[in-house]
């Protein structure tokens, strides 16, 4: 199935979608999708598109925006990559519809970037941090957090004391 | 009805089974599994950080220590990705070098593999010594060419960091007969071995249609019966120039993974003697400037490697420096269907079962 192929029969199942491609700056196929018909779309591609595999899930951080990122593939078919974007402007309160439920896959990837990059998903099953410990200040993959600050002192009350030798 | 009260656990951080420090909390229905949670990040380094205020090449080294044990393949996956960002062709010597080289490392990884679940199992040390000795040999011919055993940041974006010595081929040659025997005699001694068919058959089972639902990749996806290799689905490299198999397994259990992982050994064996054979002369590596700077753009790009799927999601600004750097672990997303897998088997299972998806733990925290 080509890459226009699947576009059309997106836009076929979903009319009143405004699928964007993005053309510039990317080596792959890549589609964006209006947040709030994510899940709708993830589903039809999978049932109907033959997308059963979702490979990677991640996010990056603009200054106008967070961007979700999925990269899907088909075990049936093989081939190449579709890249799904979200595009999130709330940089305050940043937050997307998990796709854990239609790929289970998808889990512990969503947890790592509500961990690491501060954005919140709905209807995860077990949305915790996975990689930091509760109380962690901030969200390290975000832009404006500073490596530099990471100093001990900034973590004392949550860390155990040094040694004495 | 006779009840009794469920119990929970931490098995870790400190388990011999789990080869690092991973921690699973399993609640207990007598010796019963009714609920296992898994507990990750005791080794995160932050590495997907740390990348971003490096160049690109600087980041080649890191990627060694994201699975320790596989770091030819991890080498590879990067430079695969950094020259689909930058447009980068590799000289065909050179990938005939990586070739050699990952499938070099799919042996050592599956061998380890094989020989520590045998050590998870009870069979103290006899297995994995055996399995430590090919694998020394393996790491020899790793010096040979990048001066370091198992931190190799030998392949580079835009070919390899030298050429390979002289002595290197002929080795390598006489080597492969040797390591064919090696797997004839696992496959011999241990498979039939009636304790370890007792532990591993029927133990674990992960139909298909879950595993591809889960996002599971690499030896424990096919050995579950899904014939998906990324070798073959969307050839990188060189791949599409050999000649081999993707082996599967119907049964999807404990035991049906340890049969895939010895019919890849023979398959990487077969490209090995083809690459071995047409390896041709030429340059090692293009040129590639130290502060490399990629265009504006994105890029995904994946490779095969022994655990599974292992993916580098590259998003350059056109500074030398990357903008987002994200490594996709196969390890970490193996372990999703853990718990699918454990429900109803008994406490012991668990480090078999831990032991058949084969992580690292640098890979799964990183």
């Amino acid at each position: 199935m080509t890459n226009e192929e699947i576009l059309s029969r997106l836009k076929d199942a979903f009319p009143d979608v405004a699928f964007q491609v993005q053309t510039e700056e990317t080596k792959d196929f890549t589609l964006i999708v209006p947040a709030g018909r994510l899940v709708e779309v993830a589903t039809h591609l999978r049932d109907h598109l033959d997308f059963d595999y979702l490979s990677n899930v991640t996010s990056v951080d603009y200054p106008d925006r967070f961007e979700v990122v999925y990269h899907l593939f088909s075990m049936k078919r093989g081939g190449g990559v579709l890249t799904l974007k979200v595009h999130l402007p709330d940089k305050e309160h940043p937050e997307v519809d998990s796709v854990t439920p239609i790929w289970p896959g998808a889990n512990y990837q969503e947890r790592e970037v509500y961990d690491l990059m501060g954005i919140s998903f709905r209807n995860h099953p077990d949305l915790r941090r996975i990689m930091l410990w509760d109380g962690f200040p901030g969200h390290p993959l975000r832009k404006d957090f500073e490596n530099r600050l990471y100093t001990y002192k900034e973590l004392e009350p949550t860390r155990p004391k040094p040694p004495n030798w | 009805m006779l009840k009794t009260e469920t119990i929970t656990i931490n098995m870790g951080p400190q388990h011999p089974s789990t080869h690092g420090v991973f921690r699973m909390v399993l609640t207990l229905n007598g010796e019963t599994i009714v609920d296992l949670k898994p507990m990750f990040g005791y080794l995160h380094r932050g590495l997907e950080k740390t990348s971003e205020g490096r160049t690109y090449l600087q980041a080649v080294p890191f990627t060694d220590r994201l699975d320790y044990i596989c770091s030819m393949s991890n080498n590879f996956a990067y430079a695969v990705a950094v020259e689909k960002l930058a447009g980068i062709e590799v000289p065909i010597r050179a990938e005939y070098i990586r070739v050699i080289m990952a499938e070099l490392t799919r042996l050592v990884n599956h061998m380890l593999a094989i020989g520590f679940l045998f050590n998870d199992l009870g069979a103290w040390y006899t297995p994995v010594v055996y399995a430590f000795r090919e694998r020394e040999r393996i790491l020899d011919l790793f010096e040979m060419a990048s001066g370091s055993r198992m931190m190799c940041n030998y392949i580079r974006p835009g070919g390899v960091s030298g050429d390979l010595p002289a002595e290197f081929l002929p080795l390598l040659r006489k080597m492969i007969p040797h390591l064919e025997n090696f797997v004839r005699e696992i496959r011999d001694y241990l498979s039939d071995n009636e304790i370890f068919k007792a532990r591993a058959v029927g133990v674990g089972f992960l139909p298909a249609d879950m595993a591809m639902a889960y996002s599971i990749t690499g030896p424990v996806l096919r050995a579950s019966g899904v014939k998906y290799d990324v070798r073959k689905a969307e050839p990188y490299s060189i791949y599409n120039q050999f000649e081999f198999d993707v082996p599967t397994q119907v049964a999807g259990d404990v035991y049906a993974r340890y049969l895939q992982r010895l019919d890849e050994m023979d398959e990487s064996l077969k490209i090995l003697r083809q690459a071995v054979e047409r390896i041709p002369d030429g340059e090692y590596a293009t040129k590639v400037p130290s502060r490399l700077r990629p265009p504006k753009g994105e890029a995904y790009a994946r490779i095969e490697s022994p655990k599974g799927e292992l993916g580098f999601y590259l998003v350059s600004d056109g500074s030398p420096n990357p903008y987002r750097w994200r490594n996709r672990p196969p390890s970490l997303i193996n372990l999703s269907a853990l718990r699918e897998m454990c429900l109803g088997h008994k406490v012991a299972d668990v480090v078999t079962i831990l032991g058949s998806i084969d992580i690292t733990l640098a890979d799964v925290d990183r």
